[in-house]
């Protein structure tokens, strides 16, 4: 008993990360009705922003997240501009199939830049609490991971208030409802496809730098973030911050789960089952309007 | 334009005879290798051609077939089958495999059929490389018999038998139901085209081709892990060529296979990794700013120099 609660308990701290992961392609996808397959290359990315500020200046990778955001914000928008604006002009259906294509191209690059420039290993964050665990009962919980799944959620809260309560989160929302309407009453659609791309790019980042302070780094994850993040979108319902925060927690928990009863080789094969379930049951998505 | 196809037929011909013909001429084993990885490209890319090109259904999870097709045999045939046994049995499992996958995920549209092939794919090469983990090496007595001129011949007509699929096809009355889904499944369901049999059995005549490619890959290749053969690599490199032969068109793949391994062999010389970064920003440019790849490109000039001759004669 106490082994199966241990384990729901690294599931959810794991799972506020798929959310986290999750939500900057779902804004994405729900904005601009592109969707970037290279979202978990920017994941790795994010990541190696807070190993590069750990490795050269010791800093915290609570800390790196001030600037892993901030960077993939930049980064986000010069690769909107690169490669995605051409596409805004096309019908949503071949938007969508090419959106794919490019961001199935630039994450190969994006991964092969990251070898080159960085070598194939993993490499990890290594700071002084790194161990700590706290006790509850028989359950421990790692600090570390505690944390990063607090910031996680606190990250989450901002962009919910950033899209409910500002007028350029407005704006956004009225973007992804219908982009004629919104160029009707005035809003700046261009300006808008920018700074969701970008923001996007930066949720990538921030969530990168989350799973730094706990998982080692290497090029290769990216396209198992960007599995997770489909996974979690599909399970949450497009554009919907809570329902990706939820769903996030339990394909966190499911996985930890299947992969203490199958062995945990299995683990991402039972979140990629799920979801194939799900589609095939709703094939536009659990909680799609 | 006639006479430019009737040309090509031609060329095509010829070419096809002139490669049967290599194998007898020379024995370089780069020369044939070279030859053996642009049929095997060729056809794989075909394979996808005809449910990406033709039917326009964006599957990421063609590794899957390729990469089962390509175990599948080579089990058997290490196992004492005959090849012949083990590239029908591998092209057998391959479409069980693809009425089985296809049925479920091609009533998943766009983006959903794109990612949910992809996490299929996703889900064989993970199970795959936990149930084998072991390389698979082909056993000293057959590596004393290796030639290179059987494998040579068996991807030549791989790619041959694709490409008279896609051009049978695309003048079939098949084919253009095919054409019609890919413009618009709405439409060509008002207009009486069943687009679910449509789709289904262009998946699964596209798997099986794959299927097939790859098990003339596990009967080539002297050692790699299972995993290796459902890599997404694979996925990718089908999608490349295609792309940047010219997607939707017959010769396109093959022209881009041929392409694709001239440059690969030039920049692999003394770059390794860096192909890989090269070739994603070619297909990312060939995605945005060409998307008829080489063969437009060539009907460009071809009917702007028709013009030019007809003017001036």
């Amino acid at each position: 008993m106490t082994i199966l609660l241990q384990n729901a308990v690294f599931g959810l701290l794991i799972g506020g990360l798929y959310g986290l992961g999750a939500v900057g392609l779902s804004l994405v996808f729900g904005v601009l009705a592109v969707l970037n397959v290279a979202h978990g290359e920017l994941i790795m990315l994010g990541g190696y922003v807070s190993v590069w500020l750990f490795t050269l200046w010791r800093v915290d990778p609570f800390v790196s997240v001030l600037a892993a955001g901030p960077l993939l914000f930049l980064g986000g928008a010069a690769l909107f501009r690169l490669l995605f604006t051409r596409l805004a002009s096309y019908s949503e259906e071949v938007r969508i199939k090419n959106s794919i294509l490019i961001g199935f191209g630039l994450a190969l690059v994006l991964q092969t830049l990251a070898i080159l420039a960085w070598g194939a290993d993993e490499r990890a964050v290594t700071p002084s609490y790194a161990g700590r665990v706290a006790a509850i009962g028989n359950v421990v919980v790692p600090l570390s991971r505690l944390g990063a799944m607090a910031l996680a959620f606190l990250v989450l809260g901002g962009l919910h208030l950033f899209l409910t309560r500002t007028r350029a989160g407005t704006a956004l929302r009225a973007t992804a409802d219908d982009d004629q309407a919104a160029t009707l009453v005035g809003i700046p659609i261009g300006r808008i496809y920018l700074t969701a791309f970008a923001l996007g790019s930066a949720l990538a980042g921030v969530a990168g730098a989350l799973v730094s302070v706990s998982d080692a780094i290497s090029p290769a994850i990216g396209l198992g973030w960007t599995l997770k993040a489909l996974i979690v979108i599909v399970l949450g319902g497009m554009g919907n911050i809570f329902g990706t925060f939820v769903a996030g927690l339990f394909l966190g928990v499911a996985e930890s789960m299947s992969g203490f009863l199958l062995g945990n080789a299995y683990r991402e094969v039972v979140g990629l089952v799920m979801f194939l379930i799900v589609l095939s049951v709703r094939p536009r998505g659990l909680f799609s309007r | 334009m006639t006479r430019i196809r009737g040309a090509a037929w031609i060329m095509g011909a010829f070419v096809v005879g002139a490669l049967t013909m290599l194998p007898l001429v020379t024995s370089s084993r780069s020369v044939l290798t070279w030859g053996f990885l642009v049929f095997l490209y060729a056809a794989l890319a075909q394979s996808w051609n005809l449910l990406g090109g033709l039917a326009g259904q964006v599957s990421l999870g063609h590794a899957a077939f390729f990469g089962l097709g390509a175990f599948v045999t080579r089990v058997l045939w290490l196992g004492g089958q005959s090849l012949a046994t083990a590239l029908a049995a591998g092209t057998a499992v391959v479409i069980a495999a693809g009425i089985l996958i296809g049925a479920p995920t091609l009533r998943l549209r766009g983006p959903y059929f794109a990612i949910g092939t992809l996490a299929v794919a996703e889900i064989l090469r993970i199970t795959t490389g936990n149930l084998f983990p072991e390389v698979s090496t082909l056993p000293a007595r057959s590596l004393a018999g290796y030639a290179l001129a059987p494998r040579y011949y068996l991807a030549l007509g791989a790619a041959v038998v694709s490409t008279l699929v896609v051009w049978a096809l695309a003048r079939s009355r098949f084919g253009y139901g095919l054409a019609a889904v890919r413009e618009d499944e709405d439409v060509a369901e008002a207009i009486g085209v069943h687009v679910f049999r449509h789709k289904l059995a262009v998946f699964v005549l596209s798997s099986a081709l794959a299927g097939a490619t790859g098990g003339i890959f596990g009967y080539y290749h002297l050692s790699f892990y299972p995993q290796f053969v459902f890599s997404p690599l694979w996925t990718f490199d089908a999608l490349l060529i295609t792309f940047l032969g010219g997607a939707g068109t017959m010769w396109g793949p093959p022209l881009g296979a041929a392409f694709y391994l001239l440059f690969r062999e030039a920049l692999a010389l003394r770059l390794v990794e860096i192909h890989l970064l090269i070739f994603g920003a070619l297909f990312v440019l060939v995605v945005l700013a060409f998307p008829g790849g080489l063969i437009e490109a060539w009907r460009m000039f071809a009917s702007r120099w028709i013009a030019v001759r007809e003017r001036g004669g």
